[in-house]
């Protein structure tokens, strides 16, 4: 036992470097998803319907970096419970994670994430490996697996931009915490299928970070088109998507006016033709 | 039959805080200042990796002296603290008032512990404001006792010499590069006639406002210390 107002239990004690393995000794119940977990809230197997889940997610590399995008809409059951919501996320100064399935649990998730990246950084005095963080992403996955099961699944993608490589990198995971390196492009979420569909004919090699931002938004429009719970660029509330670009510099937000152009020159396009830019047949 | 000999509680708390002290003063000082961009600490470290000036949050930074192992078990209890509060609650809840206050606690249990040793380290903690006024430095000592800092701070080492130096040639407002270089004159009083701390045997960390991300904390390279010696 320790008195109030001293460093408690086990904070004194050497170990892990991992935040979550932490809060998993000194404060479990504050593990994401641990109420829920006690409540047995979605044991009829429908959390669908009884919490706002997050959508389409899109991310491209381009030559020094990649490009991460989200749409902006959450919903529950058949109506859409936000329409500004931020799905992607810096998790540390060099690698960004973008989020899809149960809104919630899946922004608790990457706060602890980005916790568990900058406490890592502060106690060791070095920075994680890429593979590094991916890895401790996908352990963080793999304990909201019950879960998972139950209907409150959440699905994240990480980017980020490899300083030893020199590139831009994409992972994606399953419920289950499996992890997959992706290369050049990549989509999760309600929409994803559209999503990837565009970008397959619209990705090309040595695209530029422009055009990456381009791309994504292109393919977060076809998502949009075609699946409900992603929305489009918002036009007359000004909403558009959430675009992150990492590189040897760090991340940088692009901001509302940046997105805006772009977006309002896809609109311009779709106006002429609404199923967006024709790839060439041979 | 020997009869155990009766000492008195004052002698014993004396002989515990003379053992602290002596610890304390073999190694070498480490100095505080603030500046007009926030706070830097200065440490004279020939070691690249057993750091003594660390970041704990934020806008929260450390600097210790002492046994390593006990002031580097401190710093990560500091920055495990630190990171669950900030979690449970928000960034801004985490301050360096709560952290010195733990800090204080912790030192002062084990101070009067009769089954643990003294720990031989002291602490600053300190935490960059928005403006200069609201800054604040806490030095811990080893039994437990907090005290506020105001402008420099120094422990460790031969105290008095280099406390003397800072505080004839201090004052409000220096640029970094002049704290820089008053705190490392400081730290070269320790001796008669006063000695010439090389850059690279130097540990410098700055909790900087003028940063624009949210990590006020950086360390300083070789480079950028030799830069503002030589300014």
């Amino acid at each position: 036992m320790t008195s109030a107002g001293q460093l408690p239990d086990g904070t004194r004690l050497t170990g892990s470097s991992s935040f979550a393995d932490y809060l998993a000794a000194a404060a479990p119940a504050q593990l994401p998803g641990a109420a829920q977990k006690l409540a047995g809230a979605a044991s009829n197997g429908s959390g669908v319907d009884i919490a706002p889940h997050g959508t389409t997610i899109v991310a491209a590399t381009y030559d020094g970096g990649v490009v991460m995008a989200g749409d902006r809409r959450a919903t529950m059951g058949n109506l859409i419970a936000n329409r500004d919501m931020q799905k992607v996320y810096p998790s540390d100064e060099f690698s960004v994670v973008g989020i899809a399935g149960s809104a919630g649990l899946a922004v608790e998730l990457v706060r602890l994430f980005q916790v568990e990246l900058e406490h890592y950084e502060k106690i060791e005095g070095a920075e994680l490996s890429i593979d590094g963080k991916a890895n401790r992403l996908a352990a963080l996955i793999r304990g909201n697996l019950g879960l998972a099961m139950q209907g409150l699944a959440v699905v994240p993608m990480f980017a980020g931009f490899d300083r030893v490589a020199g590139r831009g990198r994409i992972f994606s995971y399953d419920v289950t915490g499996g992890k997959y390196e992706e290369h050049d492009f990549h989509s999760v979420g309600s929409g994803s299928v559209f999503a990837r569909g565009a970008l397959k004919k619209l990705y090309g090699a040595g695209m530029t970070e422009g055009d990456c931002v381009t791309a994504a938004v292109q393919a977060l429009y076809d998502a949009a088109d075609d699946d409900s719970a992603t929305a489009g660029p918002d036009l007359t509330r000004r909403i558009f998507p959430v675009v992150y670009s990492v590189s040897a510099d760090g991340h940088r937000r692009l901001d509302d006016a940046e997105v805006g152009a772009i977006a309002d020159a896809v609109i311009g396009g779709r106006l002429q033709r609404p199923d967006g830019p024709q790839a060439p047949l041979g | 039959m020997t009869q155990p000999f009766y000492v008195s509680p004052e002698q014993i708390m004396k002989d515990r805080a003379d053992f602290a002290r002596k610890g304390i003063s073999r190694g070498r000082s480490v100095v505080v200042v603030q500046y007009a961009d926030g706070i830097v600490f200065v440490a004279e470290n020939p070691s690249q990796a057993l750091h003594k000036v660390g970041e704990i949050y934020d806008r929260i930074g450390f600097a210790a002296v002492g046994r390593y192992n006990e002031f580097e078990n401190l710093r990560i209890a500091g920055v495990r603290l630190a990171d669950l509060r900030g979690y449970s609650y928000d960034r801004r809840d985490v301050t360096a008032r709560a952290l010195a206050n733990a800090y204080a606690q912790t030192l002062g249990t084990i101070f009067s512990s009769a089954g643990e040793k003294p720990y031989e380290v002291e602490l600053f903690v300190g935490e960059v404001a928005d403006d200069p006024a609201h800054d604040q430095i806490y030095r811990l000592t080893y039994d437990g006792s907090a005290a506020d800092v105001d402008g420099f701070g120094v422990m460790g080492g031969q105290i008095e010499q280099v406390e003397a130096y800072l505080t004839e040639h201090y004052t409000a407002g220096l640029d970094l590069a002049a704290a820089v270089q008053l705190a490392v004159t400081a730290l070269g009083q320790d001796s008669d006639p006063a000695r010439t701390v090389p850059a690279a045997s130097l540990e410098v960390g700055i909790l900087s406002r003028a940063r624009s991300q949210p990590r006020k904390f950086k360390r300083l390279l070789d480079a950028e210390v030799e830069a503002a010696l030589g300014a």
